[in-house]
Order: structure tokens, then C-alpha cells, then sequence
């Protein structure tokens, strides 16, 4: 048995920390939380495509790089210890080896090879939730719906693109350039599509599906992480935007659930990494009573219990990525401990984190808030920790239950 | 698999009177010496001190099956996990033929002389001391909470041999018989009841210097050699944890308060700290197997085992009701837990070693 990442898991998390180091440090991060409207860091998703981290997962006879769950989870976890603010997760990790799986589906075989292609970023509505996150930044809208896999475009509509209520007013405008960058050209197809002025109303965008048949509605929603904005989901589904139902789609579902409870929790772990970092790193430096505060004990202690955690939740993760790459029968019970645990103890980390800054971590101006928003944002999203206890209860506590782990 | 046969012939049925009493500790006995004919006792050992050459991962898994047969604790566990990896670090040729296999068969019973009445977790302020005699030492002072000091034949800890040298250094690591001139043992009783304590007196007991261990002067050294095998893995494989979990699990199915939401919820955390745990140490003995030495990283792994023990109890007596008043496996074993976040270094003790020596924060 070997517990410990693989030489090549190392090499390529070290070459994804540089990338993310020089191109999406809190810096870029602040722009995409200031902007008057949904934002991506410019050249970022282009960058990750290059890397191989969006393909990862797909087969190499269609363009991926054949890697396994394990490997992409090491990857997750650098983009979460820099809070990209890009569906990663969504497109990487959920929606290509969920297309991948559907290879005698030639609408779906099309997805995917844009998806490859840099085409397409994906974002995902799972478990009937009518939350989709960056769902105007994703051209690609994944949903399950009463046992259903959809398939809807995302971001070739206008109303969507303005800030939600609350948000500075945009003038529906945005579009995405294939390279990834945030094009705010009026005379892009998108921009022109939506002052063609169909009948939408104004709270609300329609996105044309993937083949043009069904309809999705997306509400703009004031989030408390501005860099991953949410959108509300209303979905009318229709025969053409279907990809799977019945028999078919129920192990797929699962799959993407299972993928996007995973990755999130990886990414926890890196958001959770970061924001003990930052907070030893204050602690160190910011003096009082003529010591760095970091010499009291009431400081240490705290920093260690967010480190315990932190340290406990990781092989949690990698196991129940183990258990994914491998196809091990109690995988999504092992996926819910992994996030169950992440969960906690990213919030965790987050709360002694902006205690232990004292006033400057509550300053709109420091980083830390960005990441705190964002480990709030995922602990809440595709099953929070309670949600997953629940689920294990219901398998480990319930004589049903039993028969199956 | 060889291993899990074995324990199902031979584990009692019936549960052993506590190994912290004179009665059960001598039953306990009668096991060891089964456990050790069988070539079962120190799994992880070189075949020509009794064991199987196993690897620190073969190990943790045979920990698994002992602890999910049910099988007894190990009251020779002060000798076989504590001192034992000390002596294969840092002992003679001369001491590993001497004295390990006797630790092994339960010939030799050894108990953990380090606490005094002014050094528990300033262990370094120690006044116990020894002066240099003919051939040896003549050892003076006091060692206090003594697990089964009063059942064991010897003890070993750090005793001071230099009194100028500063605290940290001076000390020297000896290996001191307890059925000697000298030497009184009074047993005391723990919290629960049991004599699982006790005070030893020294008084000019002789100890010959084949039975310094490390080097004189080398004491803190090889104190501290001790004290990661007693934090992290040694002393506590996460076998006996899955096993509390799934007694745990159990409990909750069949009692009657099992169907509530909220204990639920505190019984799948247990569930989950102790797969945490054991995922946890896989890591590390993977990183040990590699040659990765354990540092300070095993207070980690002591802070969590042994809050994690306790919240396991917690949650069993929360499931009892008013019957976690009553005397039994639960209740006794909930006493055991609450000493772990204190001995093996308090609890405190311990997030100050990870703030300073894991996370670089700045001592005072």
C-alpha cells in the first residue's frame, strides 16, 4: 500500500502553483471581485487548458491526458489554494468524464471535443439544486433534474451577464472569447444576439440549449463570493435538451455528483491551506505587547487546531479520490467523508483565520476575505457537511443502509 | 489472514478482568505469553527477538485484527511499544540480545519511570538523580503515576547525572530494577478505582552501567526517541480506534435513543474521525517505510487520537442515557480515554511542540 502522491503528481502540482502564483494571485483575484460585472482573469482558463488540467480526465484517444481522479485532485486542490475563480471543478472534473461516458451520444461526443478544445467551460446543476455557479462565465450548462442529465448552452445571452441586483448596472454586454479573457465587445455575436431584444424579461435571461430546443432561464444572484457568482436555474426540459434519463442516466448522475462533492472538497483543502499561510505569516510579524502576537499561547493553540483539521481532512480527500480513480463500490460514501470533513474544516480554518488577523482581516482591503468567501461558497455547495453526514448516516446507522456498504 | 484465524481460536471469550489490577494484570499475563508462543506478540520485529519481520503497514494491519477480535489490551505495552523502539535505536549489541526478547515474552515487565512530583509536563525539570559509583550508579529520588508500577519487575527514564549541566542536558537514561535494595513501590489507585498507579521510591538502588541506555549525558536524546513512538504510532495504531467506532456503530443500531438525528450526527463523526485517522497514519507509515523520520509531526497524531477517544466515549454515554451512570465497558473505558489528551505530554504541551516545531511560530 502507498499513501503518498507520485512523483509525476508532484511535478505537475508544482508546475500548476507556479502558473496559479504568477497569474492568479490575489491581485488578479481582487480585479474579478471589483469588477462591475461577472469576470474572468484574463488568459487563466486558456492557461489551464494548455496545462492539461481541463482535459485531464478525458482519454487520449480523444485529446485528454488519460489521468486518473487521484492525479486531478492534487490539481484541484492548487486551484482551490488560489480560489480560481474559473468552473475548474465543474468543467474538469465533472462534465468531460461525464461526456466521455457517453461515447455513442454524438451530441454529447460534440460537447465534449469542444470542451477539449477550449471551446467550452461547463457549469453544473446537480441533486435538482437551482443554484449553478459562474453560469455566465460557462457556455456549457450541465443539469439533473428529476433523474434527467440536460444539457443547455450557458453564456450566449445578455440579461445574465449583468451584475445581480445589488451590483453595480452593466450594460448586457458580455461575451467570452474562445482564449478564455472577458471580452466586452458590443459587437460580438452574444452582445448582438441579446440587443436583438427578444422576448425575455428583464430579471432574467433565456440561454438557448445546446441544440437549439428546450429553454433554461438564469437569474442573476447577488453572491457573497463575487467571484463566483451564482445564478438562479429555471429549466424547462424538453426531449432535445435530454443527454441521459431512467437506467441510463442514474449512474452517471451519481458520478457527477460524486466528482463535484470530491473536487470541491480538494479545493477546500487548498483554500484551507492558504488561509493558514496567510494567518502564520501574520502572526509572525504583527507585533503587540512588544512579541509577534504568534508567541502566545492563545494564538498557537488556535492555529493548531486549524491545522489539525486541515491535516486530517487531506487523507480523506485522496481516499475517496483512490476510490474514484478505482471504481470502489462505497465510493460516494467515502466521497461524503471526504467533504463532510473538508467542510468543516475549511470553515474552521476560515473563522481562526479572520480572528487571528484581528481588525485587518475584516478590511475589504486585505486578501483574506476572498478566500474566506470562497471556502464558504464550497463548504455550502454540492452538499454541505450536515448533508453528508446525513447521507452516511443513512447507509451506516440504518439496518437498509447496512445491507449495502 | 493468517493472523485473523489465530485471534478468532484464541481471543477469551469472555473479556479480562482489568490489566490495571493485580488480578487481571496476572491474567493478562497468561495471554502475553500465548500471544508471544504464537509469534504474534511484536509482529513487526526481526525474527531473532520473536517477531515477523513485518513492515510498519503489515503492522498497522494486524492492529486492525487484534483490536476487531475483541482482543485484550496489552499490559506489556510500556516495554513493547515505548521502551523497545529506544533500545533498537539506541541500545548495545549486548542490550538487544539481553533484553528484548525477555520484553517480548512477557518475562520482563517494564513500567515508564518518568513523571516526578515537580516534572510532569516540564519534563526537564526532573530532580531525580544518580551518582556515579563503582561500576555503575547509585540512584536517588522520586517517579510518580507509574502505570502498573506495582505489578512491574523493572522501570525505565531519565534521571539526572550531571546537576550543573542546564536542565536539557546532564541527564542520563537508565534502566532500573524495581524488586531491588533501595527501591520501594507503592501502588495508588487511578481514577477509576483500579491500582493502575504507582509511586516509586529510590533510595541508592545500584545500576550497573551495562544498563545505561544511550550513552551517559544522553538522556534527553533518548527521551525524546521515546516520546514520538508514545505520541503517534506505537502506542496507538488506529486498529483500536476503528474497533471503539464500530462498538460504537453498533451501539447506536441497537439503542433505542440510535434513531436520534442529532446523536446520529456524533456518531458519524466518530466514524469519521477514526477513518480520518487511519487514512492519516497510512500516510505516515508510507512516509516512514520511505525513510522519512518522525518529528514533531506526532504530536499531531497525539492530539487527534486522543480527542477523538474521548468524544467516541462522549457520544456512547450520550446513547446510554441515564444507564451511562452504571459501571460497565463504556463507562470504564470513557475514564481511560480522558487520561489520553494528558499523558504522553498534556494536550497543551503538545499544540505548543506543533505551533513552534511544525508551524514555525515563534516561541516567547
Amino acid at each position: 500500500m502507498h499513501f503518498a502522491l507520485t512523483p509525476e503528481q508532484e511535478l505537475a502540482r508544482s508546475a500548476l502553483r507556479e502558473l496559479l502564483t504568477e497569474h492568479c494571485s490575489a491581485t488578479h483575484l481582487r480585479k474579478v471581485f471589483e469588477a462591475e460585472r461577472p469576470a474572468r482573469v484574463p488568459g487563466l482558463w486558456a492557461k489551464l487548458h494548455e496545462l492539461g488540467v481541463i482535459g485531464a480526465l478525458a482519454p487520449e484517444a480523444v485529446g485528454g491526458l488519460g489521468l486518473n481522479a487521484i492525479d486531478l485532485t492534487v490539481l484541484l486542490e492548487e486551484t482551490g489554494r488560489a480560489a480560481v475563480p474559473e468552473p475548474v471543478v465543474e468543467t474538469a472534473f465533472v462534465a468531460v468524464p461525464l461526456l466521455a461516458a457517453l461515447p455513442a451520444n454524438a451530441h454529447a461526443a460534440q460537447l465534449l471535443e469542444s470542451v477539449l478544445g477550449g471551446q467550452l467551460s461547463t457549469s453544473v446543476a446537480l441533486s435538482d439544486s437551482t443554484l449553478v455557479p459562474a453560469a455566465e462565465l460557462a457556455e456549457l450548462i450541465l443539469c439533473e433534474r428529476s433523474g434527467e442529465l440536460h444539457a443547455l448552452r450557458g453564456s450566449s445571452h445578455a440579461e445574465a451577464n449583468a451584475r445581480a441586483p445589488g451590483g453595480p448596472p452593466g450594460n448586457a454586454s458580455a461575451a467570452r472569447d474562445p482564449s478564455g479573457s472577458a471580452a466586452r465587445d458590443p459587437s460580438s455575436s452574444a452582445a448582438r444576439d441579446a440587443s436583438s431584444g427578444d422576448a425575455r424579461d428583464a430579471s432574467s435571461g433565456r440561454a438557448r440549449d445546446a441544440t437549439s430546443g428546450g429553454a433554461a432561464r438564469l437569474a442573476p444572484l447577488e453572491s457573497v463570493d463575487r467571484a463566483r457568482p451564482l445564478y438562479r436555474l429555471g429549466l424547462e426540459a424538453s426531449e432535445t435538451t435530454c443527454l441521459a434519463r431512467g437506467e441510463a442516466a442514474r449512474p452517471l448522475l451519481a458520478a457527477a455528483r460524486d466528482h463535484a462533492a470530491l473536487g470541491t472538497a480538494a479545493q477546500l483543502i487548498g483554500l484551507g491551506t492558504r488561509m493558514l499561510e496567510l494567518t502564520i505569516a501574520h502572526v509572525k510579524t504583527r507585533k503587540q505587547f512588544g512579541q509577534p502576537v504568534g508567541a502566545f499561547q492563545a494564538v498557537k493553540h488556535q492555529l493548531v487546531d486549524a491545522r489539525l483539521a486541515l491535516e486530517f481532512a487531506a487523507p480523506l480527500v485522496y481516499r475517496a479520490a483512490h476510490s474514484l480513480a478505482y471504481a470502489d463500490p462505497a465510493r460516494s460514501l467515502h466521497v461524503s467523508m471526504a467533504k463532510a470533513y473538508a467542510s468543516e474544516a475549511a470553515l474552521l480554518t476560515a473563522r481562526k483565520a479572520l480572528q487571528l488577523h484581528g481588525a485587518i482581516g475584516y478590511s475589504y482591503e486585505y486578501e483574506l476575505h476572498m478566500y474566506m468567501k470562497r471556502a464558504w461558497a464550497l463548504a455550502a455547495a454540492y452538499g454541505d457537511a450536515r448533508e453528508h453526514r446525513k447521507r452516511i448516516a443513512d447507509v451506516l446507522l440504518t439496518a437498509q443502509g447496512e445491507s449495502h456498504a | 489472514m493468517q493472523a485473523r484465524a489465530w485471534l478468532e481460536a484464541h481471543v477469551p471469550k469472555t473479556p479480562l478482568p482489568s490489566g490495571d489490577t493485580r488480578e487481571g494484570f496476572t491474567r493478562h499475563l497468561d495471554w502475553e505469553r500465548a500471544l508471544f508462543d504464537a509469534r504474534w506478540a511484536v509482529v513487526a520485529w526481526p525474527s531473532a527477538y520473536g517477531g515477523r519481520d513485518a513492515t510498519l503497514m503489515q503492522w498497522l494491519i494486524f492492529e486492525e485484527e487484534y483490536w476487531r477480535a475483541g482482543a485484550p489490551q496489552r499490559v506489556t505495552q510500556n516495554g513493547v511499544f515505548l521502551l523497545a523502539p529506544t533500545i533498537f535505536s539506541f541500545g548495545t549489541q549486548e542490550q538487544k540480545a539481553r533484553l528484548l526478547k525477555p520484553i517480548a515474552a512477557a518475562e520482563c515487565l517494564w513500567a515508564q519511570g518518568w513523571s516526578e512530583p515537580e516534572a510532569g509536563s516540564d519534563l526537564a525539570a526532573l530532580r531525580s538523580y544518580a551518582t556515579r559509583v563503582d561500576g555503575g550508579f547509585r540512584l536517588y529520588g522520586q517517579k510518580t503515576w507509574t502505570t502498573r508500577g506495582a505489578f512491574c519487575d523493572k522501570i525505565f527514564g531519565p534521571f539526572r547525572t550531571d546537576p550543573k549541566a542546564p536542565a536539557h542536558a546532564g541527564l542520563t537514561y537508565f534502566l532500573v530494577p524495581l524488586h531491588a535494595e533501595g527501591v520501594s513501590v507503592r501502588g495508588t489507585a487511578r481514577l477509576d478505582g483500579d491500582e493502575g498507579f504507582a509511586d516509586v521510591f529510590l533510595d541508592g538502588v545500584f545500576v550497573p552501567d551495562q544498563d545505561v541506555l544511550g550513552g551517559v549525558g544522553n538522556g534527553w536524546k533518548v527521551a525524546m526517541s521515546t516520546t514520538s513512538s508514545e505520541r503517534a504510532l506505537s502506542l496507538r495504531a488506529p486498529g483500536r480506534f476503528m474497533a471503539t467506532a464500530e462498538r460504537l456503530r453498533a451501539l447506536c443500531m441497537q439503542s433505542p435513543r440510535g434513531d436520534d438525528p442529532v446523536l446520529q450526527d456524533r456518531v458519524v463523526r466518530a466514524l469519521l474521525d477514526a477513518e480520518a485517522y487511519r487514512y492519516h497514519t497510512f500516510s505516515i507509515a508510507t512516509r516512514m517505510q520511505a525513510g522519512v523520520e518522525l518529528g514533531p509531526e506526532a504530536s499531531l497524531s497525539k492530539l487527534f487520537w486522543s480527542e477523538m477517544d474521548v468524544a467516541m466515549h462522549e457520544t456512547a454515554l450520550a446513547l446510554l442515557g441515564d444507564e451511562a451512570a452504571l459501571e460497565n465497558q463504556w463507562t470504564k473505558q470513557y475514564q481511560f480515554a480522558l487520561a489520553g489528551p494528558i499523558y504522553a505530554g498534556t494536550n497543551e504541551i503538545q499544540r505548543n511542540v506543533v505551533a513552534e516545531r511544525v508551524l514555525g511560530l515563534p516561541r516567547k
